[in-house]
C-alpha cells in the first residue's frame, strides 16, 4: 500500500492542540503518526511541505451536488472535485434534490454514484418529512441504515409546530442529529432582500430579522423539550448569534454553522441588482456581518460552510427577484476564511474539527489511526478567481475577480491524493 | 452604481432609469426642456421633428392604460415611430428568456425601449443586457422607481409654486408599495424641497422609510399641516386586504381619506396631487378630486411634456431649436 510522508509543514489540528512544525506519515489509507515515522517505515511518497500548512482535509456542512435530478446545473462527480481540488475531503449535501432524498432507495441511489464517481467523502442528509412537505415523518431509521448522518428539512419551514415537534422527538429517537434551516414560514415570504433601508430603497420585498430568530427560538424550545441534538444551518443575524451563544451556556446540545460569504458581503453589495449577491438567507447589515464574524471567534459558530449552490448562467439572468438565490462557492471557501482576521489555528477549526461537531462523525483531525484525509495549503499563494482558476462548473459568484492569498495545493482522501497543484 | 449605467461614457444621458442619484442640474434641464414643449398661451403642445426616423418600442411586462397611451403621444409628438408591445406573459408562457426577448426586439432596429415590469430593477437589467446603441427609459419598474412620474409631479408643482426650496410636499397613502413615492422623493430631495413627509398606517410605510430622506408620519391632520403639496397616492385594495395590511377601504378612508374637512388643515394654497388612477371615496374623497385645489389633469398633460423631454435627452438630439 501506498505510505506517503508529508514532510516539514505546519501542522495544525484544533482536536490534538497540535500547532508545530512536523512530519505526517500515512500508511494503508490512516495517519500513522506526527512527527518521528515509525520504526522501518519506507514513504512511497515523499511531499515537500515547507512553508505550506498542514491539516485535515476540510469538512463542508453544505453543499448542492444537484444530482439527482438537476445534473444541467451540476453533478455529484463534477462537484466532487471541484471539492477536491479545493481541499474539502467530506462534504454534507441537503435533501433538496430531485426527487428529495426521503426514501431509502434516493439515499442508496446516492452514496452508489458518490462510490463510483466521487472525489471525496459524501454525508448527505435525509428529509426530516415526506417530500419536504411537513406533515409526515420520513422513514428516519431505514434512511440512517442507508448512511444518512442527519435529517433535515433544508429550506422548507415547517408551519404545523405539532409535526416539527414530532419529528424532532422522533429524530431524538433515531439518534439523529436534525440540521435546521430557521425559517420562520409566513415573515417576509417571498422576499429576497434583508428588510431595511436598503431593500426599501430598492423596492424589493425584505425578509425581516425576525423570519430567523423567531424560528430559532421556537425551535430552541422545541430541542430542549425533545432532547434532539440540533445544528442550525447559515446564521445570517446578529441577534441569532445571541440566541444560540444563550442557548449553549444554558447548556443546550447545539450547534451552528454559516456561509463563508456571509462574512464578507451585505445587504450593500445589492444596491446594483447583482443578481450573483442574491443569496438565501439574505445578506444582512455590516453590524450583522460583524456578529456573525464575532460568533466564528468564538466558537458559538462552530463551522464556516460554503453553502455552495452551483446555477447555469441564465438562472441568475433576470431581474433580481426573479433570479435563483445561491452562489457557486467551493473555490472560496477556504481563500475567504484565511482572510479572516482569526487566528490562523481557528480557522482551520472552523473548517475541520469544528464542522465535524455537527456531523457527530469523529473526522476533520490527524489523530493517529483516522482515515487520512488531509488537506495541504500554500498560505502564501496570491491568485485571482477567474473562470480558469475556478474549479467549479457553475460560475455564479459575486467573488469573480477578487484577490486571494492561499489556496489548497494538495489533497489526500483515504491516503490516496486526488489533487496536487502541478 | 445604478447611475453609472444612466450616463455614457461623455456623461451624457443615456438611459432614465432611476432619480436616486441624479443631479439638480439635470433635473432643472428635463423640467426646463418639458416646459419649453408646452405652448405659452393654448397649453398645447406641437409635433417637432426631434426623433424623426427614430423607433420607440413600449415595452409594457404589466397592464397600463395612462403611461403607455402618453409615452406613445409623447414619442409621435416628436416624430418618432412607436411600436406597443404588450407582452403579458405571453412570451415567457412559451418558455423564452427575457434576454432573448430582448435581443429580438433590438434586430427590429429599435432605438429605445420604454419598459414597464413588476419586478424591481428590470428596466436597469434590460439597460445592462442591450447593444449600447439602444435607449431604455423606465416606465415603472416593481416598487423601486417609476421616474417620469416624478418629473411631471415636480413639473406641476413648479407650474404653481415656481422655487422648490421653501415648500413642504406630503405623499399620502401606500408608500411601501409605490414606486411613485420612492422617485418622488429623491425628486424633492435632489431639488431642494424643505420638507418630504410621507403619512400612511405603519403597514404601508417601508422599514426604515426616514433614511429615504423623510419625515414620516401616521397621522393625516398632523402630517399635513401647513403643507403646500399633498399627493395622494392609488391604494391597491386587493392586495390590502389579502396581505392583512388594512381591515378595509372603508377604514382607510376614514383615516387616511383626504377630505374637504381634512384638506383644511393644509396650507390655504395647497395643491392635491395624484398619479391616478383615483379610487374615489377610498383615498381622495371626490369633491377634492373635482376641487379648486386638485391638478390632476394637469399632472396628466404635463406627462406628455416630460416624456417628451427625457426621451429627446436620453437619445441625445440637440434641443436648441426646440424654441426654448
Amino acid at each position: 500500500m501506498n505510505k506517503i510522508s508529508i514532510m516539514g509543514g505546519h501542522v495544525l489540528d484544533s482536536a490534538q492542540h497540535i500547532d508545530k512544525i512536523s512530519d505526517l506519515h500515512i500508511a494503508d489509507g490512516r495517519i500513522l503518526s506526527i512527527g518521528a515515522p515509525p520504526a522501518n517505515f519506507q514513504a512511497d511518497q515523499v511531499i515537500d511541505a515547507k512553508d505550506k500548512i498542514v491539516c485535515a482535509g476540510l469538512v463542508d456542512l453544505a453543499v448542492r451536488l444537484r444530482e439527482p435530478g438537476q445534473e444541467h446545473k451540476a453533478t455529484i462527480a463534477s462537484e466532487t472535485l471541484a471539492a477536491a481540488c479545493n481541499g474539502i475531503t467530506s462534504l454534507c449535501c441537503p435533501p433538496d434534490t430531485s426527487p428529495v432524498v426521503d426514501t431509502p432507495a434516493v439515499a442508496e441511489l446516492l452514496r452508489q454514484r458518490a462510490k463510483n464517481g466521487g472525489h471525496c467523502r459524501i454525508f448527505p442528509l435525509a428529509a426530516l418529512t415526506q417530500g419536504l412537505e411537513g406533515k409526515q415523518l420520513s422513514e428516519m431509521s431505514e434512511l440512517k441504515q442507508v448512511g444518512c448522518i442527519g435529517v433535515s428539512n433544508a429550506q422548507v419551514p415547517i408551519a404545523n409546530t405539532q409535526v416539527l415537534k414530532n419529528a424532532y422527538e422522533y429524530a431524538a429517537n433515531c439518534d439523529l442529529t436534525v440540521f435546521i434551516q430557521p425559517t420562520e414560514p409566513y415573515l417576509g415570504r417571498g422576499g429576497c432582500a434583508h428588510e431595511g433601508a436598503i431593500s426599501s430603497r430598492m423596492g424589493l420585498t425584505g425578509i425581516p430579522e425576525a423570519a430567523e430568530t423567531i424560528a430559532i427560538s421556537r425551535d430552541l424550545f422545541l430541542i430542549e423539550q425533545t432532547g434532539v441534538r440540533a445544528h442550525f444551518c447559515r446564521l445570517s443575524s446578529a441577534r441569532s448569534v445571541d440566541l444560540i451563544r444563550e442557548a449553549q451556556h444554558r447548556g443546550l446540545k447545539v450547534t451552528a454553522d454559516v456561509a463563508a460569504h456571509q462574512l464578507f458581503l451585505t445587504d450593500q453589495d445589492i444596491m446594483n441588482y447583482n443578481s450573483q449577491c442574491h443569496v438565501y438567507p439574505p445578506l444582512r447589515t455590516k453590524k450583522d456581518r460583524d456578529a456573525l464574524r464575532k460568533g466564528v471567534l468564538e466558537g458559538v459558530i462552530s463551522a464556516i460552510c460554503s453553502d455552495h449552490q452551483p446555477h447555469e448562467h441564465e438562472a441568475k439572468l433576470n431581474p433580481f427577484a426573479e433570479t435563483l438565490a445561491g452562489i457557486s462557492t467551493l473555490d472560496t471557501l477556504l481563500p475567504l476564511a484565511l482572510r479572516l482576521e482569526m487566528p490562523l489555528p481557528k480557522i482551520i477549526d472552523r473548517l475541520t474539527w469544528g464542522a465535524s461537531q455537527a456531523l457527530g462523525v469523529k473526522i476533520g483531525t490527524l489523530r493517529a489511526g483516522k482515515k487520512a484525509d488531509i488537506c495541504i495549503i500554500d498560505p502564501n499563494k496570491k491568485w485571482t478567481l477567474t473562470p480558469q482558476t475556478m474549479f467549479a462548473k457553475c460560475l455564479n459568484t459575486p467573488f469573480m475577480n477578487w484577490e486571494f492569498q492561499g489556496r489548497a495545493v494538495c489533497t489526500i482522501v483515504g491516503g490516496q491524493v486526488v489533487f496536487s497543484e502541478k | 452604481m445604478i447611475n453609472n449605467i444612466q450616463f455614457n461614457d461623455r456623461g451624457k444621458l443615456r438611459h432614465f432609469l432611476a432619480i436616486e442619484g441624479l443631479s439638480k442640474e439635470l433635473l432643472v434641464h428635463i423640467l426646463d426642456t418639458a416646459q419649453s414643449f408646452i405652448h405659452p398661451d393654448h397649453q398645447t403642445i406641437k409635433k417637432i421633428p426631434l426623433l424623426r426616423g427614430k423607433a420607440v418600442m413600449n415595452l409594457f411586462f404589466e397592464p397600463s392604460t395612462r403611461t403607455r397611451t402618453t409615452f406613445e403621444i409623447a414619442a409621435k409628438r416628436l416624430s418618432a415611430d412607436v411600436i406597443n408591445f404588450n407582452i403579458s406573459a405571453s412570451s415567457s408562457s412559451k418558455g423564452e428568456s427575457l434576454t432573448d426577448m430582448l435581443h429580438n426586439l433590438e434586430a427590429m432596429f429599435c432605438d429605445m425601449f420604454v419598459v414597464r415590469h413588476a419586478a424591481s430593477g428590470a428596466a436597469h437589467f434590460i439597460a445592462e443586457h442591450i447593444s449600447p446603441h439602444v435607449h431604455v427609459v423606465n416606465a415603472g419598474d416593481g416598487c423601486h422607481e417609476h421616474p417620469t412620474q416624478a418629473m411631471l409631479d415636480a413639473l406641476t408643482i413648479r407650474q404653481h409654486k415656481g422655487d422648490f426650496s421653501p415648500l413642504k410636499v406630503a405623499i399620502v397613502g401606500d408608500i411601501l408599495h409605490s414606486r411613485v413615492a420612492r422617485s418622488l422623493i429623491h425628486a424633492l430631495n435632489i431639488l431642494g424641497a424643505n420638507e418630504v413627509r410621507v403619512i400612511a398606517p405603519k403597514t404601508l410605510i417601508p422599514k426604515d422609510a426616514e433614511q429615504l430622506g423623510v419625515q414620516v408620519h401616521h397621522n393625516l391632520r398632523q402630517g399635513i399641516k401647513n403643507v403646500d403639496v399633498i399627493v395622494m397616492l392609488r391604494l391597491q385594495r386587493e392586495r390590502m386586504q389579502s396581505a392583512a395590511l388594512l381591515p378595509s377601504a372603508h377604514e382607510f378612508f376614514q383615516t387616511y381619506g383626504l377630505t374637504e374637512d381634512i384638506l383644511k388643515f393644509a396650507h390655504p394654497n395647497a395643491i392635491v396631487m395624484h398619479p391616478g388612477p383615483i379610487n374615489r371615496g377610498v383615498e381622495i374623497a371626490s369633491s377634492v378630486a373635482d376641487g379648486k385645489k386638485s391638478v390632476i389633469l394637469q399632472q396628466v398633460s404635463n406627462g406628455i411634456a416630460v416624456r417628451m423631454a427625457v426621451m429627446a435627452l436620453a437619445m441625445g438630439v440637440p434641443l436648441e431649436e426646440s424654441g426654448e
